[in-house]
Formats: C-alpha cells, sequence, structure tokens
C-alpha cells in the first residue's frame, strides 16, 4: 500500500518543483531502461542445476529421436501396402520431430534460464555517410568518369549504350523463337471434330449408338481416333463433349437448327470461363455445373449461362446418326471452344 | 587468454583454427563487430524467422525430393505397390510421386514436410508483412527492405503454384489449366502467353519440366539471394524496436547475437522443424494418389487450390459473367476473367508495394525511424490494413464457396451473392470500425495515464463518501503510452504567394494535404506532463490517498484486507 503512495507524492513533488522551477516540458522524457528484474536461477543455485539438467535432458530427447529415426527406417520399411506405408510414415515422422524438437527446446531454455538477460543498449547512427565520405565518393566518380573521357567523347557513350542495349537480343530471339513451339495460335480454333467422328465413350474409345442413350443420362465423350493422334493428351483437351438425352419435349431451344439427335445434344465439356472441365450434371434441371467457378449452364436452352462468372453458353456439337445407327458430328465446333481470348471472334 | 596454461585441447585447436582462418581473410574485424550485435526480443519478430526457417526446411527437404522426382510428362504404365493405380497410364512425374511416397523410405514424410513448410512459409511471410506493416516497421530507412520483402513474397507465390503442380496429378493439372485461362484473357498478347507457358498448346509435352527449373532453380536461387539482402539490410539498419523504457530512435536495446540469440534463434529454427515433421507425419497433405494423373477430361468437385491462391479463385468465382465479356471491334476483352485475374491482384500488389511511399509522401516525414508504433497510435494506418485483409479473407472464403455450401447445406448461389455484396461493403466498414477502435484504445491509454490503474479498492471517507483507489502508472509503465508523437496533418500554403504568383506545385500540395487530413484529422494525442499535473490536481483524492487525506472512517478490518490483497496483487 505504502509504494503506491510514495509513488504519486513524488511524481507530484516533481511536478510541483518544476512549477516553481520553471514550465512542465511539452512531452514526458524517457525513464531508462527499467531495473533488471534476477530470474529464479540467477538467484537460486539450485533453480540453475535443475535448469542445467533440464536441458540436458532435453537434448537426450533429441539424441533419442535420432536414434529412433533409424530403427524406424530399418525396423518399418513402407512395405506393399498402404497401411505399412503410414506407419512407417508416422514412426519416421514422430522420431524425427524428437529429434528436432529436443534440439530446439533445449537451446530456447539454456537461453532462457543460464544466458544473461541483462539487457544490453547498442547506438544507433544514421544510415547516410558523413559529409566527407560523400565528397570522397563524389570525387573518386568524378575522377574515374574524367578518366574514361566519357563526358569528352560522346560517340563512345552512344556506341557503348547501343551495343550492351542490343546484345541480349542474342540471347532473347532464339529463346523466344522456340519457348512457344511453333506459335501457331490459330490452333485454338479447331477441334479434331469433323463430318462423321463417331462419338465414342471416354476414356474407352467405344462408340455410342443412338439407341443406348436413355433419357437422363449423361455421357463423357471423345472423337473416335483420338488416341490415333499425335498430339492426341492437346486434341483431348479441346474435343471432350459432354453429351445428354432430353426428353425433346424439354429442349426449349439449341445453338443451330436441326444440332441435336432426338433430343441427344452434346456440348463442349470445356468451360467458356477459364477452361475448367463442366462436368456436374443435374438431371432434374438440365443444369451443367462447373465445379471450379460454379458457372451453370441450362443444356435445355441452348447451354445458356444461368449463374456465375461465365459469360458464353458451351459451343454445342451438332450430332446426327451413321447408317450403323452410331452417333457422329456433323462437323467441328462452329466457334472456338474453351476461354476467351482476343482474337477468338476474328 | 592464450596464456592460460590450463586450456584445453579442444580450445587449442579452434584458436588455431581461427588465426589460419584471420591470418587469410581478417575475419576477426567480422567476428568482433557481429558476435555481439544486438537484438530486440518480442514476440511478433519471430514471424519473419518462421518464414526464413520454413524456407531453409524447403531447401533441405526439397534436395531430398530431386533425387527421386522425374520431372518428365512422357507417359508410362505404372507397377507399384498402390494397387488401385496398378496398370493406370500416366506421366513420369506422377509416377515418380507415387513411387516417392509409396516405395522410398521417409519419402512420403519429406514430401508432406515439404508441402506443409511451403503453406507455413507463405503464411509467416504474410503475416511477418503483416507486422511490418501494422507497426511501421516500414517507414525510412527501411522502404527499401520493405521491397525486397514484397518481392520475396511474390517469388514465394511463384515458389508454392510452380511446386504444387509438378505431381502433375489432376487437380494441379485444373489449375494450370485455369492458369492458361488466366493468361489467355490478357488483351492483344493472351494467346502468346499462353502458348509461352505450355511451349504450344494446353498442356503440351514442356510445362512439367519448364516448372520444375523454375522451381528448383530459378525461383529459389532468387529467393536465396534476397533474403541474403534482406538480412544485410537487417544488419545495416539495426532491427526495429518497440517503444519501452529506455528504447529511443538513437539505440537499440535486446540481446547479443552471441550467445543468446545463437541459441534462442538456432533453437527456434529446430523447433519450426520439429513441427513441421510432426505435422508430415501426422496430417496428410495432398495425397494426388487420390486424385490420379492429369487427363483433360475429368475433375474432382469441391477442388481447393492451396491456401495462398485462395483469394484469387474466390475473384474467379465472384466475378459475374453476365454483360461483362466485352467485344470491341470484334477483338474480345473479358471482363470477368481480367478484373479478379489480373486487374485486382494487379492493383493490390502495387499498393501493397508502393505503401511506405505513398505514407511517406502523405505524411512529409524524412526522419528514420527506428521505434514500432504500436497500431493504435496510427489509426488510419491500421484501419487501411485491415480493410484490405478483409477484402483478401472474404476472396478467400469465396474461394471455398462449394466446401461452405455442401458443409453447411447452403445454396452456393446465396453464398455467392453475400459475397459479392461483403466484397464492396465489409473493406469500408471493417476500415471504420478499426479505426474507431484505435482511436478509442488511445483514449483508453489517456484514460489509464491520467486515472492510473483501478484498483478495486473501495474506501469511505468521514464525510461518508465511497471512492474508489486508482493506483498511478508508474513511469516505465506510463511511457510506453505516452512515447508516441502527437501528429497533424501538414499544412497548406496558400495557392497564391505575398505578390499574388500562382505557386508552382500547389495542386499537388492541396492533394497531400487532404489526404493527410484523412491520416491525422481524427486523432488522439498522447498525455503531456502538465495534463497529468491537471489531472491529479482536481481528482487528487481519488488518486491519493495519501497522508492529507487518510480516510478516517475506513473500517480497520476492512483496511487489512486491502493490505493483504495489495501484497497478493505485488507478489
Amino acid at each position: 500500500m505504502s509504494t503506491e503512495h510514495s509513488q504519486s507524492t513524488e511524481l507530484t513533488a516533481a511536478a510541483t518543483h518544476r512549477d516553481v522551477a520553471g514550465p512542465l516540458p511539452e512531452r514526458f522524457e524517457n525513464p531508462g531502461l527499467e531495473p533488471h528484474r534476477p530470474r529464479l536461477t540467477d538467484e537460486d543455485p539450485g533453480a540453475a542445476r535443475r535448469a542445467t539438467r533440464q536441458v540436458a535432458a532435453l537434448f537426450g530427447v533429441s539424441v533419442l529421436g535420432t536414434i529412433g529415426v533409424i530403427v524406424a527406417h530399418v525396423a518399418f520399411p513402407p512395405g506393399d501396402s498402404v497401411a505399412s506405408m503410414r506407419t512407417s510414415n508416422l514412426l519416421l515422422g514422430a522420431a524425427l520431430f524428437l529429434s528436432l524438437i529436443g534440439i530446439g527446446t533445449a537451446a530456447v531454455h539454456w537461453a532462457k534460464t543460464l544466458m544473461s538477460d541483462h539487457e544490453v543498449v547498442e547506438a544507433r547512427h544514421p544510415q547516410k555517410s558523413s559529409p566527407e565520405v560523400r565528397e570522397g565518393a563524389i570525387a573518386v566518380l568524378r575522377e574515374g568518369a574524367e578518366d574514361s573521357g566519357i563526358a569528352r567523347r560522346g560517340v563512345l557513350k552512344g556506341a557503348m549504350i547501343s551495343a550492351l542495349a542490343l546484345f541480349p537480343l542474342g540471347l532473347a530471339v532464339p529463346l523466344i523463337g522456340e519457348v512457344g513451339g511453333d506459335w501457331n495460335v490459330g490452333a485454338f480454333r479447331h477441334t479434331m471434330w469433323k463430318r462423321g467422328t463417331r462419338l465414342t465413350r471416354d476414356p474407352s474409345g467405344t462408340p455410342i449408338k443412338a439407341e443406348d442413350v436413355t433419357v437422363g443420362s449423361a455421357f463423357h465423350v471423345i472423337p473416335d481416333g483420338l488416341r490415333e493422334q499425335e498430339h492426341w493428351i492437346e486434341e483431348k483437351a479441346k474435343a471432350v463433349v459432354l453429351m445428354v438425352r432430353l426428353d425433346p419435349a424439354d429442349l426449349k431451344s439449341e445453338q443451330g437448327e436441326g444440332w441435336s439427335y432426338d433430343g441427344i445434344v452434346a456440348f463442349s465439356k470445356i468451360c467458356t470461363h477459364v477452361g475448367c472441365p463442366v462436368a456436374l450434371y443435374e438431371q432434374q434441371t438440365h443444369h451443367l455445373l462447373c465445379p471450379c467457378h460454379q458457372s451453370t449452364f441450362d443444356i435445355a436452352d441452348g447451354a445458356r449461362v444461368v449463374f456465375g462468372p461465365a459469360s458464353r453458353p458451351l459451343p454445342q456439337l451438332p450430332i446426327t446418326v451413321d447408317d450403323e445407327g452410331y452417333l457422329v458430328a456433323q462437323s467441328d465446333f462452329h466457334e472456338p471452344i474453351g476461354p476467351s481470348y482476343w482474337e477468338r471472334l476474328k | 587468454m592464450s596464456q592460460n596454461t590450463t586450456q584445453s585441447r579442444g580450445a587449442t585447436a579452434a584458436a588455431a583454427t581461427a588465426d589460419y582462418l584471420d591470418q587469410r581473410t581478417g575475419i576477426g574485424i567480422a567476428v568482433k563487430n557481429f558476435a555481439r550485435k544486438v537484438f530486440p526480443d518480442h514476440w511478433s519478430f519471430l514471424l519473419g524467422e518462421i518464414a526464413l526457417y520454413s524456407f531453409l526446411v524447403l531447401v533441405l527437404t526439397g534436395i531430398f525430393l530431386t533425387f527421386f522426382f522425374v520431372p518428365s510428362m512422357g507417359m508410362t504404365v505404372y507397377e507399384g505397390p498402390f494397387a488401385p493405380m496398378d496398370g493406370v497410364e500416366m506421366s513420369e512425374a506422377f509416377a515418380s510421386v507415387l513411387n516417392i511416397s509409396f516405395e522410398v523410405t521417409g519419402g512420403l514424410l519429406i514430401r508432406q514436410i515439404h508441402h506443409w513448410a511451403a503453406l507455413l512459409f507463405i503464411a509467416a511471410i504474410v503475416t511477418h508483412m503483416m507486422r511490418v506493416f501494422f507497426t511501421g516497421a516500414f517507414r525510412k530507412p527501411r522502404e527499401v527492405n520493405w521491397l525486397v520483402g514484397f518481392v520475396l513474397m511474390l517469388l514465394g507465390l511463384a515458389a508454392g503454384f510452380s511446386g504444387y503442380s509438378l505431381p502433375d496429378d489432376v487437380l494441379s493439372g485444373n489449375g494450370l489449366r485455369i492458369a492458361d485461362g488466366v493468361a489467355r484473357s490478357i488483351p492483344i498478347v493472351g494467346s502468346y502467353a499462353s502458348f509461352l507457358l505450355f511451349g504450344g498448346e494446353f498442356p503440351g509435352e514442356v510445362i512439367i519440366p519448364r516448372l520444375y527449373a523454375v522451381h528448383i532453380l530459378l525461383v529459389p536461387g532468387l529467393i536465396l539471394a534476397l533474403v541474403g539482402l534482406h538480412l544485410l539490410l537487417v544488419v545495416l539498419h539495426k532491427h526495429t524496436h518497440y517503444a519501452g523504457p529506455g528504447r529511443t530512435e538513437r539505440n537499440v536495446v535486446g540481446y547479443p547475437l552471441f550467445p543468446v540469440y545463437v541459441a534462442k534463434a538456432g533453437g527456434f529454427f529446430f523447433i519450426v522443424f520439429g513441427v513441421l515433421a510432426l505435422m508430415g507425419a501426422t496430417m496428410t497433405i495432398n495425397p494426388v494418389w487420390n486424385y490420379g494423373p492429369y487427363d483433360p477430361s475429368p475433375v474432382s468437385a469441391g477442388a481447393q487450390p492451396d491456401w495462398y491462391m485462395l483469394f484469387l479463385e474466390g475473384g474467379l468465382r465472384l466475378m459475374p459473367g453476365q454483360g461483362t465479356e466485352w467485344v470491341i471491334a470484334g477483338f474480345t476483352i473479358p471482363m470477368n476473367i481480367l478484373v479478379p485475374g489480373v486487374i485486382i491482384p494487379g492493383l493490390l500488389f502495387t499498393v501493397l508495394g508502393a505503401y511506405p511511399f505513398v505514407e511517406a509522401w502523405v505524411t512529409g516525414d524524412r526522419r528514420e525511424h527506428h521505434i514500432a508504433e504500436r497500431p493504435r497510435n496510427n489509426p488510419v494506418r491500421t484501419g487501411v490494413g485491415v480493410a484490405t485483409l478483409t477484402a483478401f479473407f472474404v476472396l478467400v472464403v469465396a474461394g471455398s464457396n462449394d466446401i461452405l455450401a455442401t458443409h453447411f447445406g447452403l445454396s452456393i448461389n446465396d453464398i455467392t451473392w453475400v459475397l459479392r455484396v461483403a466484397l464492396i461493403v465489409a473493406p469500408p466498414v471493417a476500415f471504420w470500425a478499426t479505426k474507431r477502435i484505435c482511436l478509442g484504445l488511445q483514449r483508453k491509454d489517456r484514460e489509464l495515464v491520467l486515472h492510473g490503474h483501478e484498483t478495486g479498492r473501495i474506501v469511505r471517507f468521514a464525510s461518508g463518501e465511497y471512492i474508489e483507489v486508482h493506483r498511478p502508472l508508474d513511469e516505465y509503465e506510463r511511457w510506453v503510452r505516452v512515447a508516441h508523437e502527437p501528429k497533424r496533418p501538414v499544412a497548406l500554403l496558400p495557392a497564391y504567394d505575398e505578390r499574388g504568383v500562382r505557386r508552382k506545385g500547389y495542386r499537388r500540395d492541396a492533394l497531400r494535404a487532404r489526404v493527410s487530413r484523412i491520416f491525422f484529422e481524427d486523432r488522439v494525442d498522447p498525455v503531456t506532463p502538465a495534463e497529468l499535473v491537471a489531472a491529479q490536481a482536481h481528482g487528487e483524492h481519488d488518486a491519493l490517498p495519501s497522508a492529507s487525506a487518510e480516510p478516517v472512517g475506513a473500517l480497520p478490518a476492512a483496511e487489512a484486507a486491502v493490505d493483504r490483497g495489495a501484497d497478493a496483487h505485488q507478489a
């Protein structure tokens, strides 16, 4: 009780004293470092010995952990099953944890209990160099520039800058020439679908008869002969199609006259937003949902966008059946599939 | 020292080595200047250390992984212990990741530590950046180091994204496809940007080897160089410290590098590594064997990128698509992708990088600052930071809107609409609330300095009056609350000088004065000594039940109880 009284009394006294001596300062003054408070280990040799033992024990934990890693490596290999792989992972990791955490906690405990905790003060100096050093630096630079003659011989400056500015082209031109493959960005316009290409199941490649497509079912479709293509994976990335049979009465619109066959509609599976495969079909609503960004398309209505960040409908693949009753394409898509780009409509 | 005849053989050997090195490198001067260098102590200074140590863990575990990973998109057929994938066609990259996960002893552990460390690396960078931002530690002379750190954050994102895609699984493959879609949206050069990335049409056969070169050479090389520069500048500038007794703009108070920080920081590396090892041991991350190899057709529902990409993903999800694809003169400008994918992140990062220079211009302050500010003492800056984080958080949540919908049984459309509105409304609200909270905290500080701590001691005077005794702050405790400078908006000189000539640069000055007013118009100044004296004079019996104002009516028993309470408090 008495401490707090005396402190405040001193303060008032000091303030009063200042009143007499002159006006109060505008702001408080920094009181300087707080007095050091000793820790238990500073005062009690028993505590210090205890801390030493604790630090040593923690290092011991680390040693045991490292031995544990070696034991786990030898005794618990990943084996042939997922279960044995998980056991191996868990034991190795737990032992590694002990091996590391032992060292870490030992070092921190050591620093906090046994190393000096007296705060040290170091002076700061302004970052900028002294005027003499600056003058010296400028003099050196000036002397060098003088020596090189760059100021007097203007032609040298121009020639040097031109040469230095141009030399990176020697590396950049071959790199830019090659880094984009053939740079044939027109390839975005076409897919491998053409008149008469059969629609086949992904990934088996078996053709699909119209009669096999029941109302409400959805098929993931690739073009026939995809795997024979040289760059089949790039072709697949453009040509994948989602095909659904609707009740013809539900079909409100399509993107072209006669592009569907008896209620079977086929749309590019590549989202017109940023290109994820649009794979979630809701049978009841005829909605197609992109799982990446939730663009939603109504395939009964020409794949109109009903929600989400996509702007355009999924391009429709015109289809029909061939003589044997298999579903085939009437042509390629009538517009570039996938996300928008600058020259898409050119 | 060398005269000491009882020194051990170890010490002799160390001395000989030191002598050998010093004669050839003159390293003695560096040791002398550096070994006892003082660093201040504060938990928030550990955030940057966590970033550094997770980077070291990434390098160590990354080297391990390079010995087993095959960066090739050549096709192969898997034959190995993981039965569900037996006979499946996949790239050699994916097959090698299965090999690392199932056949290399410790391979899965190292892979998982590597992935967790990557997430922690970027989380630590971001929180470290928040600490620097909110305490104004980016002010002169540290603006350049802020830029270095800012570039390090961008490199961290590049490292994360390039590494994430390397296993060539279906999840990361669709992530690359989204990146391709965003690249294509860029006006004029979009298609070429896409070809540049993939060496032709998506996905091509070069993206994995290219990302590998970026991930293990280019980006880590740059990170290493810039980390070196970042730390060099920390040493040159000497670390900031928080306001406190004895801490000034002209000194740094703390503990010496050797031995205290060698032990604490060195130990902390092992703690970070140890925790990451425990995470790798017990928490599955990126189980690519469940996703399967990349194929352009399938996609998994509920797909999430790593957390640091969620804000970009969330932006793409929130942007409405209707009417946002512009066609001008036959050229397509897909604003539905450009706005969230290019413009908003571009703006966000530009503002973030430029902020120290903006604030320096607004305040016109050209002095060096080495005392980290308490966030409450700069309410507008703190508000701007919280508003930015709020927008970031809304976008992160939006990046998980499908998970929210399925876990909480909500409509995805409703969530998306709520978040669209929140992205516009929440940041200004957060700014306003944060600013009010900061001003309130400053007032609380004033209150505390002027009237002291409430002690809970009720005293009755002879007159029957009851008061609660307040305990004044001691000068150390008080200093933390009064150390900051009172701030004022910059004054605007008149538009015309005394000869009636319009002053050059008036418009720029006027703009600056306006922004400066936004920053400092609402303010709470620290208590001055005069205010404290005045407060104590009129509230004397409140604060000072000293000898002259001894409450005569206090009951002896109550007094004793109070004493015990006070003693207990001090103990």
